[in-house]
């Protein structure tokens, strides 16, 4: 074991993927906390497909596809926070209709670029293996400025998080804070590009929050857990993959997933048997079934 | 009622509002002064959640105009305690009772990155006032029904507010917590004008100091009693309250298990 580890840290490519997986981790944990607790999953997922446009225009342009890709989440992020704000009745519709359009922008710019492809699909579903230097530096300052903004705004966000029409009424800039915080997920889609890729990315957003969330019952702490749980499935699921030789992105969120399962039957259990020690003198038991 | 000759602390003079082609509010002019404790009360569907937006500055009226501390509905409402209906949704949030009557103390824009000792203190007295400061542990998923009105009555007192304003705050309350509730707010009451809206007749008439009918018009008279014209606007509760003996008569909580949200 010892051995293996001590391979796998003497590979650059290997220290650098596990750089990236913490500071992924770092930014969906803390992101992704605030898109289950919003219940902004969809737009999540819209931004992160949206993106593939910008990866598809940026390589027939001949530019970096990571500098497309970081301009369309940021514009789809705008547009989708715009019309999660303003179209409170079609959101999801015209979300949905973004969604596939720049997923279609890319498919068809790429397919019109004349050459060898293969490393686009790196995009789609990751390859934290080829993380470069680059990279790796463009992730670091991405992260740095969303963890720093998320930790100034805190209280904030808490705030328009679990109740909106009361921070409004304390004169709260909502909308400007709600538009920034889907910003952030745009950011956070282009840190974990390389790592899971844009169409697994939702679950590395999703899945560590949800199980922190069984668990703790505040915002900073479902944010602690779930930056740790998401370091645990990359790095796991990255070990894993190399052992088996399987894509290192997918692995990640199949580890992520089963032990979403695990834990929320773990749960689910635990609920039951605690609820049929207090049923016969609590009158509260029911709560206890969540 | 003896006039109240101070300024009004809420004041709607003449508001139309409504949704799109839809006129939810028609007319509506009303007052609330220093101390008052009134109680609105009105069918679902009526215009009173309307009514609250439109004081919380949420919801722009078409014509007419509203004033809260003499200011604008934006300006006035940071006096405003404003304490919502409960939500179900509001449980499977991650939070517990202390951050919740934190945000109390938010001020506008982005002043109030931090809690200063002074925000902790009123916070601390909010939920002593409440009963609620042994508790503010506690998740909000683990209190009842009850316990979590106080809790939002809680954050509207930590910011100091003028005027409370309540949506609906029995509807998912057990009638001996309501009764308790109705205790607090009339002893809030001696410093604080409440505005109370519902559509449970006997819950509020029992407490408040006047009474006020909306459906979609309003009418209200400073009064206890209900009178003729707010029969008129066609509201069964009236009747029922009528039905019960005199107008006045103090009525005893009823057997109205408010449906729960547990």
């Amino acid at each position: 074991m010892i051995n293996f580890l001590q391979e796998l840290l003497s590979y650059e490519f290997m220290r650098n993927a596990l750089l990236a997986g913490v500071i992924v981790s770092a930014a969906c944990g803390v992101v992704g906390t605030l898109v289950v607790l919003n219940r902004i999953v969809f737009i999540s997922g819209g931004i992160a497909h949206a993106a593939y446009g910008g990866v598809g225009i940026a390589y027939f342009l001949g530019l970096n596809p990571v500098w497309g890709a970081v301009g369309f989440s940021l514009l789809s992020s705008l547009a989708m926070g715009y019309v999660h704000r303003k179209e409170k009745g079609r959101a999801d519709t015209i979300i949905g209709v973004m969604w596939a359009l720049g997923m279609a922008l890319g498919i068809i710019f790429v397919s019109l670029s004349p050459g060898y492809k293969a490393d686009l699909m790196s995009y789609l579903f990751g390859s934290i293996l080829a993380v470069s230097a680059a990279d790796l530096w463009l992730m670091v300052v991405i992260a740095v400025v969303v963890l720093a903004f998320v930790l100034v705004f805190y209280r904030l966000l808490l705030a328009i998080s679990f109740d909106e029409t009361f921070s409004t009424v304390r004169n709260v800039p909502v909308g400007l804070l709600s538009m920034a915080m889907i910003v952030l997920i745009g950011l956070t889609v282009v840190i974990s590009m390389r790592v899971v890729g844009l169409i697994l990315v939702i679950a590395l957003l999703t899945i560590p929050p949800a199980i922190a969330n069984l668990f703790v019952r505040d915002m900073r702490g479902i944010m602690i857990l779930s930056t740790g749980l998401s370091l645990l499935f990359t790095i796991s699921g990255l070990l894993i993959s190399y052992a088996l030789n399987l894509p290192s992105g997918a692995v990640i969120i199949l580890v992520a997933s089963l032990a979403y399962g695990a834990a929320a039957a773990f749960r689910q259990i635990s609920a039951r048997r605690r609820l049929k020690k207090e049923a016969p003198n609590g009158k509260n038991g029911f709560e206890l079934i969540r | 009622m003896e006039e109240n000759s101070e300024a009004p602390v809420i004041s709607l003079r003449n508001v139309w509002a409504g949704y799109d082609l839809d006129t939810v509010l028609e007319d509506v002019s009303f007052d609330l002064h220093p101390r008052d404790y009134v109680g609105l009360i009105g069918p679902n569907g009526g215009g009173k959640t309307t009514l609250i937006k439109v004081i919380l500055g949420l919801v722009p009226p078409r014509s007419g105009s509203v004033s809260v501390m003499g200011a604008s509905a934006q300006e006035g409402r940071k006096h405003i305690g404003y304490v919502p209906q409960l939500q179900v949704s509001d449980k499977a949030f991650p939070i517990n009772v202390w951050d919740v009557v934190s945000m109390g103390r938010i001020k506008p824009g982005f002043a109030s990155l931090r809690l200063n000792s002074e925000d902790r203190q009123r916070v601390e007295e909010a939920l002593r006032q409440t009963g609620m400061l042994e508790l503010s542990k506690r998740s909000i998923n683990e209190i009842s029904g009850g316990q979590r009105q106080r809790v939002y009555i809680a954050r509207a007192l930590a910011a100091q507010p003028r005027i409370l304003l309540l949506d609906e705050p029995t509807a998912s309350v057990d009638p001996q917590a309501s009764v308790q509730l109705y205790d607090l707010l009339a002893k809030l009451n001696q410093e604080i004008s409440i505005l109370l809206i519902s559509h449970d007749m006997t819950a509020v008439s029992a407490y408040v100091k006047t009474i006020g009918c909306i459906n979609r018009r309003l009418v209200y008279h400073r009064d206890k009693s209900v009178s003729e014209d707010m029969l008129q606007i066609g509201y069964e509760c009236p009747v029922d309250l009528i039905a019960h003996g005199v107008p006045h008569r103090v009525l005893p909580a009823h057997d109205h298990d408010g449906e729960r949200l547990e």
